[in-house]
């Protein structure tokens, strides 16, 4: 472990905590601008955390323990995920300990606490949420993975920082394979993120609402660290999404540490540039009937598994 | 302790035997067995376990006991897969035997004494089957296994269902077992030596070895519970004590891993790649099926007897990895493959066991197993709860628990594929990929509705409210096997560093290529992939705890407990929580095709309006059903000519004899 890894890796991390409730503002303000409404501040994702901080929990009669250790697990496994996706360099230490499959695992083990935070309460909200949350990702993450093995595939490895370091030293141009992992992941990333045609971050009614309704009964500092978290796995998908198929301007190799400030800016306007995209995505479709969304995740799945296909026919 | 570790495996299995005997000296007592028996049965696996742990690379012994036959004796061999095996019925068997011993009350449906005897049957049957080195031995204890598990499950043989269930599995079992005598006699090759040693030496010719393969696979898979031989397991699994449901599923099916691993890997000279892609793509439908079925289950131990066989399909695809891997020489790969299945087949034995023995509990405690009438046990049984919580993570694959590591290992095994020369090979390789972590991420649909509509919520029932937490002694054995579950997750390479052995046996290959260390586990190197479990969860418990500290330290840590909201419709009941069916509906409108779905809906003008749905498997129509219509025709063909009466009897034996007179003369 060399000094630059270790302060890589922990600048990276706090640039993931700090910035990712900006991402949340900056879409929001972007689907304000979008649908013609007057843009709330950047800064309200963090007066909101703060907020929820500073008030009294309340909790279930009969929650158990589960339903008040899950904010935690969920924010530590994020955490975690956001110390291993190569977002500003791939000079990371900790990204040895944790591969891609390990990352979607992290998810995976994010995903199932919450369900089961979920059923604990014992309200018919809380169990739909988790039976609709798990359905949704029974698909979303084998098509996650099957994106990140078509990257392994190019690269020969399931390391990220390795898979990155590879496609960034490649002469641009398009590959097929990863054109079809790419439109398959941005369907993944939409549905995984809670994002508008599968499920909608903003709203409250009771028959189309998925993550809302399993997050309905937190409050205060629970609360908190679950729409951080949110927002945390928002940015992890995003600079996954940008490490595979932009890795432009990220720190490679065992690089000092100015090419890791450098990539901070790069990173900020990348993601700048994606969440509008993101933001554009959600205002031009509409959302789906539950029972639509195995068809949607079923094509992100099909294109992925292509995706797979296509590397191993042409190589590339 | 001498060298002689194969005479200690004989001194445990004979200890198994005696205690198994020592059950009908006072059979009615209760205490007696269950309080003094079984505990010693858990000793006997526990030294066993050690002894198969020490065995582990140690040269191959042999030995001849002059049992049987006169000039049939029984050969016995502990070399390194028989003692991996050993370990894992060992270790598995300490933690069930040990539940057992506060499980069982006196209206389990048999006598204490008789279920020990049968119990211990059980286990030393399995033990002999793992060291057996010749057909005969190997046979005889095959048998007397499917015995002993068999009057296990028809312990309370008064329902008639359980004896129904009995049947069909001692009917499975029996077909699968002419299919392996049929393999070991094509295996001897028409010398008539049935020992391992001479079907090792021996190179069958032409389709020989292919027709022993698939003997086997169709033997070992009906035992197993592979497609379309897995209709007993749903049965046979719900009917047994959970003790015995625990074994069964945790240690009998390894048994039948265990026979394909010898035959295919041991016994026969080369392997074929066309086998292992039979058995790749028979493993996945295994496990595909497995795991759907498991979730539209709405009996706990159904569900779990469905996941079962989704795990046997995960490792039956993985030695279909293995073989392809080594008919094509990679053996390094194939070392990996062959490691993550025997890891998987480690796990299985420890998180399986684990959950059926706490559905035993919560069956005790409430007389209930289906889960429609449970929920809310957490706050009742907070040893079971927590610790079926380790097995529920385990087995949905979550890191940094165990069943991530053999789910990892098989995925890197998997992403290597594209290596091989066979181009069909290589593009079935993105399918396969997409249709093994598609069951990887059905399993954790299945077990949060195992876990959420059995432990969380609140109580469905009012009778709910009185269930008690398990004994000691049934709480120990759940931390022994939630401890095997944390410790295999957490510590891989030191676990991988003990199968290597068998890889070295098998493969000629160690798995441990990538250099790495103890914490880091690299197969081929750490460039390629790498994970640390333990690294992983240092990281997410200190980010965890730090997140708890600052927190409470700079805001504050008030709570309040109050009714939860209840949208403004004050009538809320524990009714109104998903049921098990309501939890899998949106899977069974998925899979609608892949099941027998009949479904019974109220009409408006109903008096008492009923709902039901019955989901059914189409193996039982497709095949199940035709097979026994024309059985049952063609009895009722040859019933034609018994008409019972002296008479007509005389007249056929008169009839043959003339035949006889005049074709034989």
């Amino acid at each position: 472990m060399t000094l630059t890894g270790f302060f890589s890796q922990l600048l990276q991390l706090a640039i993931a905590l700090a910035l990712a409730p900006l991402l949340v503002g900056w879409v929001n303000q972007c689907r304000a601008w979008l649908s013609n409404r007057s843009a709330p501040s950047l800064l309200l994702p963090y007066r909101t955390i703060r907020k929820l901080f500073m008030k009294d929990a309340v909790v279930a009669e009969h929650a158990s323990p589960i339903f008040r250790i899950t904010p935690y697990v969920v924010f530590g496994a994020m955490c975690c995920a956001a110390a291993i996706v190569p977002s500003l360099a791939t000079d990371l230490p900790f990204a040895s300990a944790a591969d891609a499959i390990a990352l979607v695992g992290l998810f995976a083990l994010a995903r199932v606490f919450i369900a089961l935070a979920a059923m604990d309460i014992g309200t018919a909200f809380g169990s739909l949420g988790a039976r609709r949350e798990m359905f949704i990702g029974f698909l979303a993450e084998p098509a996650l993975l099957m994106v990140l093995f078509t990257a392994s595939l190019i690269s020969g490895s399931t390391s990220l920082p390795t898979i990155v370091d590879t496609i960034a030293h490649r002469e641009f141009a398009i590959y097929p394979s990863l054109a079809f992992a790419g439109v398959a992941f941005v369907m993944v990333s939409l549905a995984e993120n809670a994002r508008i045609p599968v499920d909608n971050p903003t709203t409250h009614l009771e028959l189309t609402m998925i993550h809302e309704a399993m997050i309905l009964e937190y409050s205060a500092r629970h609360l908190a660290l679950i729409e951080w978290a949110a927002a945390l796995k928002l940015f992890n998908y995003s600079c996954i999404g940008l490490a595979l198929f932009f890795p432009f301007g990220i720190a490679v190799g065992e690089s000092g540490g100015l090419a890791i400030l450098g990539a901070a800016p790069a990173l900020i306007a990348k993601l700048a540039i994606g969440g509008f995209f993101l933001a554009l995505i959600e205002t031009l479709s509409a959302k789906l009937r539950i029972f639509r969304a195995p068809e949607f995740l079923g094509t992100a799945f099909l294109l992925a598994v292509l995706a797979m296909l296509v590397n191993l026919l042409l190589g590339s | 302790m001498g060298n002689d570790l194969l005479g200690w495996v004989l001194a445990a299995i004979a200890a198994w035997l005696s205690i198994g005997a020592l059950g009908f000296i006072r059979p009615r007592s209760l205490a007696y067995v269950s309080h003094g028996l079984f505990p010693l049965g858990a000793a006997v696996g526990l030294a066993l376990a050690v002894v198969a742990l020490l065995a582990l690379g140690v040269v191959p012994q042999s030995k001849v006991l002059p049992l049987g036959l006169p000039d049939l004796p029984f050969h016995l061999r502990l070399d390194s897969l028989s003692a991996f095996f050993l370990l894992l019925l060992g270790a598995a068997s300490a933690g069930i035997s040990f539940y057992a011993s506060g499980y069982f009350r006196s209206e389990e449906g048999a006598a204490p004494g008789l279920l020990c005897f049968e119990y211990h049957v059980f286990l030393a049957a399995m033990a002999l089957v793992l060291v057996a080195d010749d057909a005969y031995a190997f046979m005889v204890s095959w048998e007397a296994m499917a015995l002993a598990s068999y009057f296990l499950v028809t312990t309370d043989h008064r329902i008639p269902e359980i004896r129904r269930a009995g049947f069909l599995y001692l009917l499975i079992a029996h077909i699968g077992a002419i299919a392996i005598l049929l393999c070991f006699g094509v295996l001897q090759g028409g010398n008539g030596d049935y020992t391992f040693g001479s079907m090792r030496s021996l190179i069958l010719a032409g389709r020989w070895p292919s027709v022993a393969f698939f003997l086997a696979l169709f033997g070992f898979g009906a035992k197993a519970g592979l497609l379309p031989m897995h209709i007993w397991l749903p049965e046979a699994h719900p009917a047994a004590p959970s003790p015995v449901s625990a074994l069964m599923s945790g240690v009998m099916l390894k048994t039948a891993i265990y026979g394909l691993l010898r035959v295919t890997f041991d016994l026969l000279n080369g392997q074929l790649w066309w086998w292992g892609v039979f058995a790749l793509v028979l493993g996945l439908a295994t496990a595909l099926f497995g795991v759907i079925f498991a979730c539209v289950q709405s009996d706990m131990k159904r569900l779990l007897a469905y996941s079962s066989i989704e795990n046997i399909g995960i490792i039956v695809a993985g030695i279909g990895l293995v073989i392809l891997f080594k008919s094509y020489g990679k053996t390094l790969l194939a070392a990996i493959s062959l490691t993550a299945v025997l890891y998987h087949a480690l796990n299985h034995a420890f998180f399986k066991s684990l959950l059926f023995l706490a559905t035993g509990s919560v069956l005790h405690a409430t007389r209930e197993r289906s889960l429609g009438r449970l929920g809310g046990l957490i706050h009742r049984m907070p040893w079971v709860a927590w610790t079926a919580l380790v097995g529920t993570l385990a087995i949905a694959g979550l890191p940094p628990l165990n069943g991530f590591v053999s789910e990892w290992l098989l995925l890197q095994a998997f992403l290597f594929t594209p290596s091989l020369p066979q181009s069909f090979v290589n593009m079935l390789v993105p399918l396969a990929t997409g249709a093994l972590v598609l069951a990887v991420a059905l399993s954790a649909y299945v077990m949060v509705k195992f876990y959420g509509v059995i432990f969380l919520g609140r109580p469905r029932e009012p009778n709910l409210a009185y269930a008690k937490d398990a004994g000691w002694r049934e709480r120990a054995a759940f931390v022994w096997l939630a401890a095997g579950c944390v410790a295999l997750g957490l510590f891989p390479v030191t676990v991988i560093a003990m199968i290597d052995p068998v890889n070295v046996m098998l493969i000629g290959s160690t798995a441990l290529h990538g250099g790495g260390n103890w914490l880091l586990l690299a197969p081929i190197s750490a460039d390629r992939s790498s994970y640390s479990p333990l690294v992983v969860l240092v990281v997410i418990v200190a980010v965890v705890l730090l997140t708890i500290v600052v927190v409470h330290r700079y805001y504050h840590g008030r709570i309040r407990r109050a009714p939860p909201w209840d949208c403004g419709y004050p009538l809320q009941t524990p009714r109104m929580q998903d049921t098990a069916e309501g939890f899998g509906q949106p899977i069974r409108e998925v899979f609608a095709p892949v099941l027998r779905i009949e479904r019974h809906l109220p009409s408006p003008f109903d008096a008492a309006p009923r709902y039901e749905v019955k989901l059914d498997d189409h193996f039982w129509h497709w095949l199940y059903l035709p097979v026994a219509g024309s059985a049952d025709f063609l009895a009722r063909l040859v019933g034609r000519i018994q008409q019972g009466r002296i008479s007509i009897y005389l007249t056929y034996s008169f009839v043959t004899l003339l035949a006889l007179l005049f074709f034989v003369r």
